[in-house]
Formats: structure tokens, sequence, C-alpha cells
């Protein structure tokens, strides 16, 4: 297992500056993920989620220790390299959707596509899967204000599965949704984790999100205090 | 080209915002095309009356002549060579002979310059066809503004008082032929044309003239004892004139440019305060932040190609209206530069392709300037709304 490691992270320490003095929000953590894991950071407010799903999606940098994802060391990346990862390698799912507002459906899981030269019948067959794994092919043209908060998290998670990215950054996908829609989501990347063999990460307090995970790491205060695989995971 | 699209999907996702911003620098655009269009119509206006009026091709001076000091005058007039004459009759040079006299309208004194003109001359359009030659009657013509100031009517009689050559002084009543009109106050005000034979015999200047005035058929050339003063010259205080007008008109339209761009720089910084989540969620799609920039600049920047659509769009209406109508320019009348009755403006390619360039290179920076924040916010910082 060791060997196949899509994401490898050892001693990793963040620290941020807080007025004179520094916080120190991951104190030397040590994890690595798999190809194919539906795994999940879970424990109290402030323990550090966020922080650690941030710094494997290369949106934030290590203070000390390494990250390595998919063999390349993040510290060591420039920003247009790290852009490259994200565009290409890692899809993110915000608790608030983060569409684009002024973009249709079909525009919004474009976008990714666009920052790659990919032909236009390719990106429009990209496009048309993602939506149908997702099942919103019948509201392409519709904007994010026009629909309901369970169908814009599916619309995020066809925009972050649009480009097939081998790894997938949710923090709080739930957070926002009745329990209908949590589980509806949740099964749609349940089955793409399984069709697709994608990584998935959480960072969630959600009770329902657990039942699907299969490792469920707990983070306190900065540490890993559990990692347990869940071999009666839901499907 | 995705900056572009993002840019005016964004801009028309804002609605009213928008078009306050692109109606503003519109309107600044529309202004500056309108008011130099007006200011280059009435240039070329006033040099084309000044050229069939006053200045023709260019003038020939007795080399004592200067048109700003009337004390020259007495003593600028020389005898026309052969050369000379045989141009004239072949209605290539037309001979002025300038003269002080004071004129007595109603009783009231004043002082006027006669000039002697060619009654055949066809090179100004001053009506000299109506000096007819008589034994018994002196016939003037006079423009507009000199017959209003004077209260003269056609066929009035004025009686005028001069010294000739010897300094002798002589007066005799002419009658007013014809009262012309004219938007060069140079030609009209205090001026009275009679024939050149007449003035020459009145002053005892046989042959005479103080400037020559050179038709376009006229084949430029040095005239001995004559001072050639090309178009340029005499032409050099509508220049100055033109040139103040644009620079005082440049300070209302920077001032509304101004404007203009303050809207849209406030737009600009208030948007990405606003929208840090979108410009994190941009990052987190795989932009670099550099793009992301591009993507906030290129967005202002479009509310200036929109605003030079919207300024299109009911600027050429209007600019085809005043086209037609022209421009009142009454009130305007009373300065000493020529200014026709009705200015028709004249927009150049080149006024409409500068001012474009310099309406989209200024939202392009005040765009930019607040953007460039972007590429110093932490992108994790973006994504949760917090002010970098
Ligand atoms: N930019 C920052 N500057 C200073 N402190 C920060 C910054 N970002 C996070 N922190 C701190 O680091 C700790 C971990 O934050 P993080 O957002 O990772 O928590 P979390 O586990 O995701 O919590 P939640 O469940 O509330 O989302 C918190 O105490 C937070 O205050
Ligand atoms: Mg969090």
């Amino acid at each position: 297992m060791e060997n196949d490691a899509i994401i490898k992270i050892e001693n990793l320490i963040k620290r941020f500056p807080v007025g004179k003095t520094e916080f120190t929000a991951l104190k030397n953590v040590n994890i690595s993920f798999g190809t194919g894991e539906f795994a999940g950071l879970v424990g109290p407010s402030g323990s550090g989620k966020t922080t650690l799903l941030n710094i494997i999606g290369s949106l934030d940098s290590p203070s000390e220790g390494e990250v390595i994802v998919l063999g390349k060391n993040v510290s060591l990346l420039t920003h247009k390299q790290s852009a490259v990862l994200r565009n290409r390698h890692i899809g993110f799912i915000f608790q608030t959707y983060n569409l684009l507002p002024v973009y249709s459906v079909y525009e919004n899981v474009e976008f990714a596509l666009l920052l790659q030269n990919m032909s236009g019948s390719e990106r429009k067959k990209a496009v048309m899967a993602a939506l149908e794994w997702v099942g919103l092919t019948e509201k392409v043209k519709s904007r994010p204000s026009m629909l309901s908060g369970g169908e814009c998290q599916r619309v995020a998670i066809a925009r972050s599965m649009v480009k097939r990215p081998e790894i997938v950054l949710a923090d709080e996908p739930t957070a926002n949704l009745d329990s209908s829609n949590s589980h509806n989501i949740l099964q749609t990347m349940k089955n793409l984790n399984r069709e697709l063999n994608t990584t998935f990460i959480f960072a969630t307090h959600d009770e329902k999100v657990m039942k699907y995970l299969n490792r469920i790491i707990s983070l306190e205060d900065g540490k890993v205090v559990k990692d347990l695989l869940m071999p009666d995971s839901k499907n | 080209m995705l900056a572009f699209k993002l840019a005016f999907k964004n801009l028309m996702g804002a609605g009213l915002r928008t078009w306050l911003n692109v109606s503003v620098l519109s309107f600044a655009f529309v202004i500056i095309v309108f008011y130099n269009g007006m200011i280059d119509g009435w240039n070329r206006q006033s040099r084309i009356d000044t050229r069939n009026w006053e200045i023709g091709d260019g003038q020939y001076w007795h080399p004592g002549y200067d048109r700003l000091d009337a004390y020259t005058i007495n003593d600028a007039h020389q005898v026309m060579s052969d050369e000379i004459l045989s141009d004239v009759k072949n209605k290539n040079l037309a001979p002025v002979l300038i003269a002080q006299a004071t004129a007595y309208p109603l009783g009231r004194m004043e002082g006027v310059l006669l000039k002697g003109i060619d009654p055949e001359q066809i090179i100004l359009k001053l009506p000299s066809d109506k000096l007819k030659p008589s034994d018994d009657h002196d016939y003037a013509i006079i423009g507009k503004r000199m017959a209003e100031s004077a209260k003269l009517k056609m066929g009035d009689k004025l009686l005028i008082r001069w010294r000739d050559k010897n300094g002798t002084f002589d007066a005799r009543e002419i009658e007013i032929a014809s009262i012309f009109k004219c938007d060069v106050p140079n030609v009209d005000k205090g001026q009275i044309y009679l024939r050149l034979d007449v003035l020459q015999k009145m002053m005892g200047m046989g042959n005479e003239a103080t400037l020559l005035v050179a038709g376009n058929g006229f084949q430029t050339r040095n005239l001995k004892n004559w001072d050639l003063k090309n178009s340029d010259f005499l032409m050099s205080d509508i220049d100055r004139i033109i040139q103040a007008k644009k620079a005082g008109g440049s300070i209302i339209e920077g001032l509304l440019l101004i404007i203009a761009l303050i809207a849209i720089f406030d737009t600009q910084v208030l948007s990405i305060f606003r929208r840090q989540k979108e410009i994190g969620t941009y990052i987190a799609l795989g932009m670099t932040r550099p793009q992301v920039v591009g993507i906030f600049t290129v967005e202002g920047a479009a509310y200036s190609i929109l605003a030079t659509l919207l300024g299109a769009a009911y600027g050429i209406p209007l600019f085809m209206l005043i086209d037609k109508l022209g421009i009142s320019m009454k009130a305007a009348r009373t300065t000493d530069l020529p200014v026709a009755e009705k200015i028709f403006p004249y927009y150049s390619f080149n006024l409409i392709l500068i001012t474009i360039i310099i309406v989209i290179i200024s939202a392009t920076i005040v765009s930019y300037m607040p953007a460039r924040k972007i590429s110093k916010m932490k992108p994790t910082d973006a994504l949760k709304g917090k002010l970098a």
C-alpha cells in the first residue's frame, strides 16, 4: 500500500502568524492515501481539517515537513506548476458550492477544461458525461441562482470530476444540505469513486458522511489521534 | 479570450451598476469626440472662409506693411511691375491698396480702412463686381458688421475724409452699392471697399498696391520688393485660438473622463472585495493569480469597449442630426475669429481612434490598479472571503 500512495504526508507542521506570535494549526502530521480511497478527516472545529485539505490541494504551503502529491513535493512547486496540478489532477468541492454565478450549469462545469487545450467536441463530450453522472443533463442552461442547494452541489461535483482528476478534496460538502440531498450526493460521489477509482478526501463533522467513508482520520488540536479503516462502510 | 468571455458575462450579470459605469464613460467619450469635432469643424470652416475672403492662397506684402500696425499703412504702397500686372490681368493676383480714412456716418466720426480692390478680381469672394465704374458716383461695398455698426443700408451715402500721398486732406461722398455677408471679421469690421483705380486716384498712388493676394492659379515664386506670406503665417492667429480652445476644452474633457474612471475604479475595488470567494474558486480551478488579475482587468477594460459601443449607439445618430442642422454660433460671433453662423462638426477618423484608445487605456489602467491586489491574496483567505 505504501508504494502506490497517491498522497504522502510526512512530519507536516503548519503555523500561521497571529499578530506577533504564531499559531500551530497542524502539529507533525503523518498520513498516506492510496489510490481510490474514500477517506474523511473528522474532528472538532479548529482541529485543522481545512488547513490539511488546503495544503494537499496546494492552495497553502507547509511550514515544515513534506507533502508529496502525485509524486510531486508541493513545497517545491512554482505558482504555475501548482495551478496546473489543481487544474488537471485535483478537484475541489466546497461547503458553499462556489459556483460562478454568471455562468450556466454547463459553463460552470466546462470552466476547468477551458484552461486546458481541449478541442470543443471533446470538451462537450466530457461536460455532458459529467452532468450525466450527477443527473443534471436537463439543467444545462440554468444559472446557479435557479438551482436548489443539492443541485448546486451536484454541479460542483460535476465540475470537480469533469477533468477526471486523481484526487477530489471535499470540505464539508453536505453541511448546507438536508439529509436526503446529502445522501444523494454522497451516493453520487461513492459511485464515481468506484467507477473512476478517484481518491476522495473529505473534511466533515457530518455523521451521514462518515457512514460512507472507508477510512476515518480523526484530528484533534492539529494532530492525528485516530486513523481507522471502515470495512463495513455503506456500499 | 476566456478572460473576455468571462468579463462580459460578469458585466452583464452585474446589471445596473455596469450600465451606470458604461453610461458615464460613454458620455465622456461622446463629449470628447463632439467637442473636438466641433472645434475641428470650426477650424476647417474658418480656414476655408479666411482663405476665400481674406488671404487667398497666400499674399505678397509691401516690405513695410504690418497688418497689426496701422501706422505702417501710410508708407506701405508701391508700384506694381509689369510682371505683376500681367498676373493681375490673368486673375492670378488680386492687388489691394489700403489707406486710412475717417468716415462720418450719421454725423459721428469713425476711423476706417479704405481698401481698393480690382473689380474684376475673382480670387476673393468679395462682390467686387458691384463696384461699377461711374463718373459721378463713387461706389463702395461693405460687410454686414460694418453696415450694422455704422447703421448703413444699400444706397446710403457716406462722407469720407482722407489725406492723400502728399498729406493734403480731401473729402467726398460715397454710395454703398452692396452689403456682403461674410464670416471673417477681419475683412468686414471698419472697412470700406472701393475700386482700386478710384482709391489710387484719391490717394495719388497710380498703379500702386499695398499687398497682392495670390489665387490658386498663381505660381508661387519670389516677387522683387514684395514679401511672400504663406497661408500658415497668415492663419497663425486662427491656429493659436483653436489651440487655446482645444486646451480649454480638454480640461472639461479630462474631468469628465476622470469622473468616469473613478466610477470604474470604485466598482473594481468593491467588486474585488465582494468577489474574493470567486477569486479563490478561480485559483482552486487551476488559474494562476496573474490570470485572475487578467480577468478582472479585462472586466474593467470591457467597460470602455461597451462604452464605445453605447456611445456609438446614441452618438452616431446624434452626430448625424447635428451634421444636418449645424450648431448655431450666433453667441460666439462677437469675437474677432471667423465664426460661421452655423458650425458643422468634423469628426476625423484620427480623432475617434485616439479617443477610443485613450478611453480603453485609461479604463484598463484603473481596472488593473485594484486588480493587482489579487496577486497578493492568499487563495485560502480568498476562499474564506477574508479581506487580504
Ligand atoms: N490564515 C490563518 N491565520 C491564522 N490562523 C488560522 C488561519 N487559518 C486557520 N487558522 C487556525 O488554524 C486552526 C485550524 O483551522 P481549520 O480551518 O483548519 O479548522 P477546521 O478543522 O477546518 O475547523 P472547522 O470544522 O470549523 O472548519 C484554527 O484554530 C484556525 O483559527
Ligand atoms: Mg474547516
